[in-house]
């Protein structure tokens, strides 16, 4: 990609994104190598391989691969590709296995990669030698705090040095759990949006939408009894909130909260015998965190993304999210349930129960939001005839940005484009 | 239980329900539920699962069902704004348990839903419903919609009463 897609002006204060971008193949194409193969991806938390020999297959930027705990513990992340002539070798979607065996032919591995058992090995001369001949593995797989990535670019950074100031946010995350310790919840939440990849970045943050496009997830909301104050003048939104960059082309919105959350602010949905436990876990958070930061893991909601396709919400419970494209205007997107490990039975229950109020291709939210992309995507048809996304929102404000602006969005698109260009 | 409740008149009660659902007729549809209905749909990849220790699509009590359709009967309600129209097939209606004046069924069903202009989708699963006799009548205690798509994939959202 020679030429740029976004009009970024900051004399005129406009900026204007090409809407090409999100309806070409040939731009897919470029973000698959540009992006995709440069970028750290998200595989999967610790938190889903509990006993050695665990494993469980998924796609990770249109690679099948086995993400898995081997025999002595220890996390690994293989291409389910057989070295000897292609086929996947691994075909349950989750499992415990000692060994994976090629149903084409029988060469067996085990599962630390290593290629154990070539049938009739005796016919192979010269340089053929098994150990050369393993599961191959990205050239890069590292964690932050049992988070998992993948780099398919050898010279890429590390990935906390990717991650940078974004660690903080994903630290806030994990404060919700005593002992440092937050897991995936069994049950994940896979669904199609026939729209861009990028558009759900987009909506994964934008809380100027929040109003127009979830309003019965707002009389949801008060129906049950919440005090939802109608906006200050100036604000679009009940509360105070924040879009701030995190450097890299990672950012997140940080508002004060006007919502329930699991962790620890109570609403009537949560039911009277929710209180005392409720009060106890904000007790514990204060008495560990000080009372500050108690208050922020409490009483702030973030949509964080990890650039390019990592969003973690920690709102009306916590989600991780993440999409790949299938398609120029098609996505597939998994999220699941974060929560931490010590939670009690209660807690937990509560903690899935708040997801479901918004979250999810059945809470009350997130189906007005596929909808949204879904249109914006058809009415991109007419991209040649209305060339131009608009999205200046915010740009001439002095001091700190908005979450119901669009500085974050053009944070993305800015990282997006510099990657696009210099490749 | 001194009136065992036949097969057909739980088919009487499903064919029933998928009208009211397929015609839209959502308030009407609620009065086939008891004071304390509760209306699931798993995981497709933990379809037996417990709402209270996994991630569901969806998981409403009685409260949250009636919150549901004053949504969906909402011109707000974007994703079901115009209805999708649905049109339900149901078949190897089965009564698999019986426990007081409880009668647990299945059913297998196909669900068509067309919308917007887009290509037909297709939702194959099961139902289970638990039933109550209440006098003559029968209510829909809980029903769990069992989809058996690997993934919702492209599917989408399950917006509508599924």
């Amino acid at each position: 990609m020679s030429r740029s897609y976004i009009v970024d002006d900051p004399v005129k204060k406009r900026f204007l994104l090409d809407r090409e971008a999100l309806v070409s193949q040939a731009v897919l194409t470029d973000e698959m190598t540009r992006i995709f193969a440069k970028c750290w991806i998200y595989v999967g938390h610790s938190s889903e391989l509990k006993k050695p020999n665990e494993f469980v297959t998924r796609k990770v930027a249109g690679r099948p691969v086995i993400f898995i705990r081997d025999g002595r513990g220890d996390i690994r992340c293989f291409f389910n590709t057989c070295r000897h002539r292609g086929a996947m070798v691994c075909t349950e979607p989750a499992g415990t296995r000692r060994s994976f065996k090629c149903v084409y032919h029988g060469w067996t591995y085990r599962n630390d990669g290593v290629l154990a058992g070539v049938p009739g090995s005796e016919a192979y001369r010269g340089d053929f030698d098994k150990k050369d001949l393993g599961l191959r593995s990205p050239a890069r797989f590292e964690q932050y705090r049992d988070f998992w990535f993948l780099n398919l670019s050898a010279d890429a950074p590390s990935l906390r040095d990717y991650l940078g100031s974004a660690t903080d946010y994903i630290d806030l995350i994990i404060d919700q759990s005593p002992s440092g310790q937050m897991q995936i919840v069994a049950g994940a939440q896979e669904y199609d949006v026939a729209a861009n990849w990028k558009l759900m970045v987009e909506n994964s943050v934008d809380d100027y939408h929040l109003p127009s496009t979830h309003s019965t997830w707002l009389n949801y909301m008060a129906n049950s009894g919440v005090k939802i104050d109608r906006p200050k003048e100036g604000m679009v939104l009940p509360t105070h909130g924040l879009a701030v960059d995190l450097g890299n082309g990672h950012f997140t919105t940080d508002n004060v909260n006007f919502r329930g959350r699991p962790v620890a602010a109570w609403i009537p949905i949560y039911g009277e015998e929710a209180k005392p436990e409720m009060d106890a876990i904000r007790s514990e958070l204060v008495a560990r965190l000080g009372p500050e930061r108690a208050k922020r893991v409490c009483d702030t909601n973030r949509n964080l993304v990890i650039f390019p396709n990592l969003v973690l919400n920690d709102g009306s419970s916590v989600t991780v999210r993440t999409f790949f494209p299938d398609g120029a205007g098609k996505m597939h997107v998994t999220a699941w349930a974060m929560g931490p490990v010590e939670e009690s039975e209660a807690a937990r229950a509560r903690r899935l129960d708040a997801f479901l109020t918004f979250y999810g291709p059945g809470g009350f939210a997130t189906p007005d939001d596929v909808e949204a992309l879904e249109l914006v995507q058809q009415g991109l048809a007419n991209w040649q005839d209305d060339r131009w996304t608009e999205m200046s929102r915010g740009m001439g404000r002095e001091g700190e940005q908005l979450n119901s602006d669009e500085h974050h969005l053009r944070i993305f698109w800015r990282k997006w484009s510099q990657m696009m260009e210099t490749g | 239980m001194t009136n065992p409740v036949t097969r057909a008149e739980v088919e009487d009660l499903l064919f029933r329900e998928a009208a009211l659902l397929d015609e839209w007729k959502l308030e009407e549809w609620l009065t086939m539920l008891t004071p304390d209905a509760t209306y699931y749909v798993p995981p497709n990849d933990h379809p037996e699962g417990d709402p209270k220790t996994t991630l569901f699509i969806l998981a409403d009590d009685i409260v949250r069902i009636r919150e549901r359709i004053k949504r969906l009967m909402s011109p707000e309600c974007h994703a079901e704004y115009p209805h999708s129209r649905t049109r339900r097939m149901i078949g190897n209606v089965r009564i698999t348990g019986t426990d007081g004046d409880l009668v647990s069924v299945a059913a297998n069903f196909i669900c068509y839903r067309y919308r917007r202009y887009e290509r037909i989708r297709e939702y194959v699963g099961s139902y289970r419903h638990v039933l109550k006799r209440e006098g003559h009548r029968l209510l829909i205690k809980e029903r769990r919609v069992i989809i058996d798509a690997h993934e919702l994939g492209s599917l989408g959202s399950v917006s509508f009463i599924l």
